[in-house]
């Protein structure tokens, strides 16, 4: 009787780790990983001991100091004053804004042309491929500058509106203004309670999924889905109107007051416009109350320059700090505000004066629509003003992703079987219907992940704002504050960390989608 | 707190480490030619014309210094920096010095670990705007769009000044003075602000100078002046010695076309003498020839032929000496004495 025993015992050998196949490839990743770290400790203790030999070690202490630039387009509070890091905040919220506009826009234009491009007409399936090819081919930096270049050298500078017979007009019933210095629209203004019509819309959204719900469910009952399209308007305009109501009964007939800094005491509008003294309005961005007053002042003949401000905190730590000398307050509030302003600057000159104007915020949405200014350099004041820099950023990405988009968009519907197509058409179910409740649905777990990309490019290739002078994160820390502070190791390393976070958090939005629409197998 | 600059842009840069920094002088007589960074494009400062050959003001310091260290005001390779990259460029040894139009400041200086080797133009932060625009104040300026070139110090002039005088504008940031040029004569920034010089060197460019104003506020001080790298003093001594040369020749009546024959011989004027050469032995203590600053003045003159040529009042650009003549005519310019 043979046995068969265990191989024998052997004790581990340090050639086993070469020529036993057990080992080896453990062997070879673990010598690449070492080397790997080796090569990044060099290159890393490399810079940091170049940068101490130069006397420089990394800091970020710089990022708290005085920025010391201004911003043009801030979502946020920012002058001069602000630090570094408020700078490259205002910067994150200018990215994050063209590539949201961007990523929409290329969104909606690049699954229009994709399923255009598989139209059966000739002439538009072949314009299609001219729009993807002539964007696909030419480097985005250049569609970013022709864009900007046509937005300065086509439109007309905002002099050409001034005149008996201005050379230009507005356009829009007068409420919009397409200058080579921007687009100017008009911005609707609210109260305090203006986050109120957020909710209303929310409920609004929640009402009509409610309703398409119940009419589902008794499609599925009876076989007959029910006309709903009343239902919905009412979900949709009953809370909005009732926010409306509701809320103009509380700030309607707030009464409001003007606090005025000035050498000389200042009790009415009349003493305003004949006083010989030159006034800056703060004027809060999107405040109705704000605006009403700005509108008062002129009624009553005050000449105003307007000082614009994010919030109402940013007007009022700039009006306690003589940026600007007149404001407008809540009547409640305005004793508070003034002892505060009158602490804040002890041992100044000049005296803060309240104006009884006797009037009231007003509705609860009121329009600012731009004007040309009257007096001084000609231009558009009032509204929200969209840069041509963003225009040009915004137009140029949208178009040029778009273009990556239609293709995978095409690639997404050819992939599904025409047979779906058929089927459906055998149901007697017409074309348009075909493509968005068969095929699309499908495609689009098919255009997902390849989507995940052409989102994270978008945001990526905004960086080449600097191009048009767009103050994204890459203009202001990148840009001013590496030039002014010197500081290009931290700066980069920042901004390289930024984009991480954007990207990751893109792509973890988009992943957690493509989870939700995916094929579930089971 | 200390502040740093420099590297960082490319880790790779950080791996030269064997490039040493000292020792510039020998590094250029080694490559035969001084490579200088200077702007983009500024006619009379710095352009290159049709044929690639770079003139101007600028231009004429650092052929002026390759004539004293080679002997040849052609050995002179040009880098074409913008004001972003310029100090990447000067401190990663790219170039051998930085003559563009560079304001002294103190933060270059120290932190940014640059040697300023003097002034060539005494400058002043302007504003530029068409006349029918109807403003004869910066202080008119409220709500002006503002043309402005980005990594500059007049980007916080600026801001300053509109913060201060309590004005608002909307601030245009741009990358090169061509650009800027375009934007403002297209209407899209209501007004340029930059160097006076470089405003009066812009104008020149315009189809229509007389249309456009500089506004009489000056909000600034910006003296202009070459720079090099901390840490080579002989390098920056011959910078140094080779600017006050040519402001000293001016001072002391030797011009291009008398520098040959008063260096044939000692002169009655000893100070003269010392400049080139014909006496002591200066050229030797900076580690040069003894005819360094007769080279230097011979290849484009004097401070006051260089001024009178790129940018004086008979040019296009047309500006007066002012603050720029000799101390002795009223200027600042004022070098110490060669002995």
């Amino acid at each position: 009787m043979s046995t068969l025993s265990d191989p024998p015992k052997e004790g581990f050998k340090i050639s086993q780790l070469i020529y036993d196949t057990r080992y080896r490839s453990m062997t070879i990743q673990v010598i690449a990983l070492i080397l790997f770290l080796l090569a990044v400790g060099w290159l890393a203790t490399n810079a940091a001991r170049n940068l101490a030999e130069l006397g420089k070690p990394l800091g970020f202490g710089f990022l708290a100091e005085r920025a010391g630039y201004d911003i043009n387009q801030k979502l946020i509070e920012y002058n001069s004053d602000s630090s570094h890091i408020r700078a490259a905040f205002a910067g994150v919220l200018n990215t994050l804004l063209v590539a949201f506009l961007g990523c929409l826009t290329a969104t909606v234009v690049g699954v229009l042309i994709g399923v255009l491009r598989l139209s059966k007409n000739w002439l538009i399936s072949k314009m299609m491929t001219i729009y993807i090819e002539g964007f696909r081919n030419v480097p985005v930096l250049l569609w970013i500058l022709v864009v900007f270049g046509i937005m300065i050298e086509v439109t007309p500078p905002p002099k050409a509106f001034k005149g008996e017979n201005p050379e230009a007009a507005m356009t829009l019933f007068d409420s919009v203004a397409i200058t080579n210095q921007g687009v100017f629209i008009p911005r609707l203004s609210f109260t305090e309670f203006g986050w109120g019509y957020i909710i209303a819309l929310l409920i609004a959204i929640f009402g009509i999924r409610w309703i398409t719900k119940k009419a589902k469910a008794k499609q599925i009952e009876t076989g007959i889905y029910p006309h709903t399209f009343l239902y919905k308007l009412a979900a949709f305009m009953v809370p909005l109107l009732a926010c409306y109501f509701i809320s103009n009964v509380f700030t309607k007939n707030q009464d409001r007051d003007f606090l005025v800094r000035s050498s000389g005491q200042i009790t009415t509008l009349a003493d305003m416009a004949s006083a010989d003294e030159r006034f800056d309005y703060c004027l809060v961005g999107g405040n109705a109350g704000s605006l009403k007053g700005l509108s008062v002042l002129e009624e009553a003949g005050v000449t105003v320059r307007r000082k614009k401000f994010v919030t109402e905190k940013g007007a009022l730590s700039d009006f306690s700090k003589e940026k600007c000398n007149v404001i407008s307050v809540r009547e409640s509030e305005a004793d508070e505000i003034m002892a505060q302003s009158r602490l804040d600057k002890l041992g100044t000159d000049g005296t803060i004066s309240r104006t009884v104007a006797d009037f009231t915020t007003g509705n609860n949405i009121q329009v600012d629509t731009p004007e040309l200014t009257k007096k001084g350099i000609p231009r558009f004041e009032g509204g929200t003003h969209i840069r041509n820099s963003l225009i040009a950023l915004w137009f140029a990405l949208s178009l040029y992703t778009a273009a990556f988009i239609a293709e995978t968009v095409r690639s997404g519907i050819q992939a599904i079987s025409k047979g779906q197509t058929e089927a459906a058409a055998a149901l007697g179910l017409r074309s348009g219907r075909i493509m968005s409740l068969v095929v699309l649905p499908q495609a689009l777990r098919v255009i997902i992940p390849p989507m995940i990309s052409q989102y994270l490019n978008l945001t990526k290739n905004s960086s080449l704002a600097i191009a048009v002078g767009y103050m994204d994160i890459t203009g202001t820390l990148g840009g001013i504050t590496l030039n002014q502070t010197g500081r290009e190791m931290e700066c980069l390393i920042i901004l390289m960390a930024i984009y991480l976070v954007i990207s990751l958090t893109i792509s973890g939005i988009m992943n957690w989608y493509n989870e939700r629409v995916k094929l579930k197998e089971r | 707190m200390k502040k740093s600059a420099f590297l960082g842009t490319a880790v790779a840069a950080t791996l030269v480490a064997g490039a040493s920094f000292a020792g510039t002088l020998e590094d250029v007589k080694a490559k035969g030619h001084v490579q200088c960074g200077v702007s983009t494009g500024l006619v009379g400062f710095a352009a290159a014309d049709a044929n690639g050959n770079w003139d101007g003001f600028d231009v004429s310091v650092c052929r002026a210094l390759a004539a004293a260290v080679l002997g040849d005001p052609q050995a002179v390779k040009f880098t074409p920096t913008t004001g972003k990259t310029r100090f990447t460029a000067l401190a990663s040894g790219e170039v051998d010095v930085l003559a563009r139009n560079t304001t002294w400041t103190f933060s270059r200086d120290v932190d940014l670990k640059f040697t300023f080797i003097g002034v060539n133009y005494y400058d002043g932060q302007g504003f530029m705007v068409p006349k029918a625009l109807g403003v004869s104040s910066a202080k008119d300026l409220d709500g002006a769009t503002v043309c402005i070139q980005t990594g500059t110090t007049t980007e916080l002039n600026l801001a300053d000044f509109f913060r201060t005088n309590n004005i608002s504008y909307e601030p245009v940031p741009i990358e090169t003075n061509a650009e800027a040029q375009a934007q403002y004569l297209a209407g899209a920034c209501d007004v340029y602000t930059t160097d006076a010089s470089g405003l009066a060197a812009t104008r020149a460019t315009f189809e229509s100078p007389a249309e456009h104003t500089v506004l009489p506020e000056i909000i600034s001080k910006e003296p202009l002046g070459p720079l090099v790298r901390h840490g080579d003093d002989q390098w920056a001594d011959i910078v140094r010695w080779t600017l006050n040369a040519l402001i000293a020749a001016e001072e002391l009546g030797v011009t291009s076309a008398n520098v040959k024959d008063s260096a044939m011989s000692a002169g009655k004027n000893p100070e003269v003498n010392r400049l080139l050469g014909t006496e002591g032995n200066l050229g030797e203590m900076l580690g040069l020839s003894a005819d360094w600053a007769k080279n230097a003045i011979a290849a484009g003159g004097n401070y006051g032929e260089i001024f009178e040529r790129n940018i004086g009042e008979k040019t296009a650009i047309g500006i007066s000496r002012g603050l720029n003549a000799q101390w002795t005519n009223g200027g600042l310019l004022y070098t110490p004495p060669f002995r």
